[in-house]
């Protein structure tokens, strides 16, 4: 029987707490596109993505209405493009990514991922052709996203992959320089990359998944934000128990979202992805609620611990909520995207080390983190390194999405608009990593006994 | 199948009136009824039968909004089974 409080509470969370779902997004295999004729190949990824996905957005907003919640983004993410594209070249891989924008275009989704590689081991031609074509495409197209996976904990870290992408963010970068250098800011470097990430601009398909899948991302950082406020001066066990109700409640409509919507496409459900995925609006920020649970300001000493708790239980109060679990799972802290971190990192409380070290213990890693744009090549690529170090020892999915900004330097800061948020430049360490970065090669896969 | 109608805002005379003449319309059955006034604040709650509902419930669930946004009020309709796989384990 239905309870007016918590008709109350749910109406309130909506309202008042941005309550959303983040992402439906629908995978979709493009394995029986493959063509040796690159126009032919262009012209099949089109024609079966706007195919199979054609009533993902109508469907979309039908149950946006009859739940009363918002979903505020539709997506797909199709499979890797290195996988199927065989024979392209560099050019060839920018016509696709062409027809991969017309489709989103045409179906009226806001991002579609999915122009990735997977060279944690080694480099196919194929996959290097692509990342050939990265800069170009980005740059050429507003609504494909690409990433490229550079390591696993079983196969180690492939370095001479890190520094190409060293080298292909920068070029991103300088292509898309009239815009503030937006092209990184839809490019992933990732360890462990997770094969069902409804997310952007991580989103792929992959290999093992189904011909397609439905998977939803849920968000809610104001909902928990909200709750914590509430409980008072509770002491941590209590606190985690807020948490992991509130998660739970948060996931269980993800839940019901994600079978609905699999069930009107006639698609099987794959994952919900238990995430806090904080915006740049008022009230929707991850760093407000480690600043709840009792930090001066996120990035303060204690900011790890207090992540590390939040995030686990986040994941207790999810995994009950829900059948299937998957993707990136955990809280995001994307720094453009979040109103605390903006604030934090532009009062001086938040450096790049202390995000570095708050990746270990929850979702993705160094995200929309713009640093200087004269910032040298082997710079980046000891970025990556560090990070996806992180991600490999601790057998985790760790990532790095960060904006050389031409022409800026840190205490400026760059304006992507929407949802990309607004970036302040983070300054950097001016020692250069370039002997250690210039050796190439693969940092062995790590040890899983013997822990310490 | 059911809905859920919340309607919060400020208390005006003939709130009940108005949504129960547009489910009517609609032919939408009320099964159930609660309302609360809190220093002026009027929160009702009102459960519906929808099977027999005339149109899309898209459709109604923007008249509803409209009929809301008319006289200052946040009115919603949502399906019952995002309040019970929310509350109930």
């Amino acid at each position: 029987m239905l309870n007016t409080a918590d008709i109350l509470e749910t109406i309130q969370m909506i309202r008042e707490e941005n309550l959303d779902i983040r992402t439906i997004t629908m995978g979709i295999s493009l394995w029986d596109c493959v063509s040796e004729d690159e126009k032919r190949f262009s012209d099949k990824i089109y024609d079966k993505i706007t195919r199979t996905a054609e009533r993902l957005v109508a469907v979309g907003q039908d149950i946006e209405k009859t739940y009363g919640i918002p979903i505020v983004h539709k997506r797909v993410s199709v499979t890797p493009l290195s996988l199927v594209g065989g024979a392209l070249s560099p050019d060839g891989y920018v016509r696709a990514a062409h027809a991969l924008q017309r489709a989103a275009e045409t179906l009226g989704i806001n991002f579609i991922g999915g122009f990735s590689a997977l060279v944690h081991k080694g480099m196919t031609n194929s996959a290097a052709n692509l990342i050939a074509a990265i800069p170009q495409a980005l740059s050429e197209t507003e609504l494909v996203c690409s990433s490229v996976n550079v390591a696993t904990t079983k196969a180690g870290i492939n370095m001479d992959a890190i520094r190409l992408m060293g080298s292909t963010i920068r070029k991103t970068a300088s292509l898309t320089a009239d815009r503030n250098s937006i092209g990184c800011a839809k490019l992933v470097v990732f360890a462990n990359a997770p094969e069902d990430n409804p997310f952007m601009a991580g989103a792929f398909h992959g290999v093992g998944e189904p011909e397609n899948v439905i998977n939803v991302g849920v968000s809610g950082p104001g909902v928990v934000s909200s709750a914590i406020k509430r409980a008072g001066d509770c002491d941590l066990s209590v606190l985690a128990e807020v948490i992991k109700k509130t998660a739970f409640k948060i996931t269980r409509v993800g839940q019901l979202v994600a079978t609905e919507a699999a069930k009107r496409l006639g698609v099987p459900f794959g994952i919900v992805d238990l995430s806090l995925a904080p915006t740049p609006a008022v009230g929707d920020s991850v760093a407000h609620i480690l600043e709840d649970m009792g930090l001066e300001s996120c990035g303060a000493h204690g900011t790890t611990a207090c992540l590390a708790m939040l995030n686990d239980a986040v994941k207790k109060g999810g995994v009950m909520a829900s059948g299937h679990v998957g993707g990136l799972s955990g809280a995001f802290i994307p720094v453009s995207e979040d109103a605390g971190m903006i604030a934090a990192v532009e009062r001086g409380a938040l450096s790049i080390e202390k995000l570095e070290a708050m990746t270990a213990v929850c979702s993705v890693g160094l995200d929309m983190i713009a640093v200087p744009g004269d910032t040298p090549e082997d710079v980046i690529c000891g970025i990556i390194a560090d990070e996806i170090s992180i991600g490999v020892v601790n057998t985790k999915t760790t990532a790095v999405r960060v904006i050389p900004a031409v022409g800026k330097t840190a205490g400026d800061s760059v304006d992507f608009g929407g949802l990309l948020g607004t970036a302040p430049i983070m300054p950097l360490r001016a020692y250069s990593p370039a002997k250690f970065i210039s050796r190439g090669g693969r940092i062995p896969a790590p040890i899983h006994s013997l822990k310490n | 199948m059911k809905a859920v109608i919340t309607v919060t805002g400020r208390d005006s005379v003939g709130i009940i009136a108005a949504v129960s003449a547009y489910c009517a319309e609609r032919s939408v059955n009320i099964q159930d009824i609660s309302q609360s006034v809190l220093s002026e604040f009027f929160a009702m709650i009102m459960l519906t039968d929808i099977d027999s509902m005339k149109g899309t419930f898209a459709d109604f669930a923007d008249g509803l909004a409209e009929l809301g946004r008319k006289r200052g009020l946040d009115i919603r309709a949502m399906h019952e089974d995002i309040f019970n796989t929310m509350h109930h384990v």
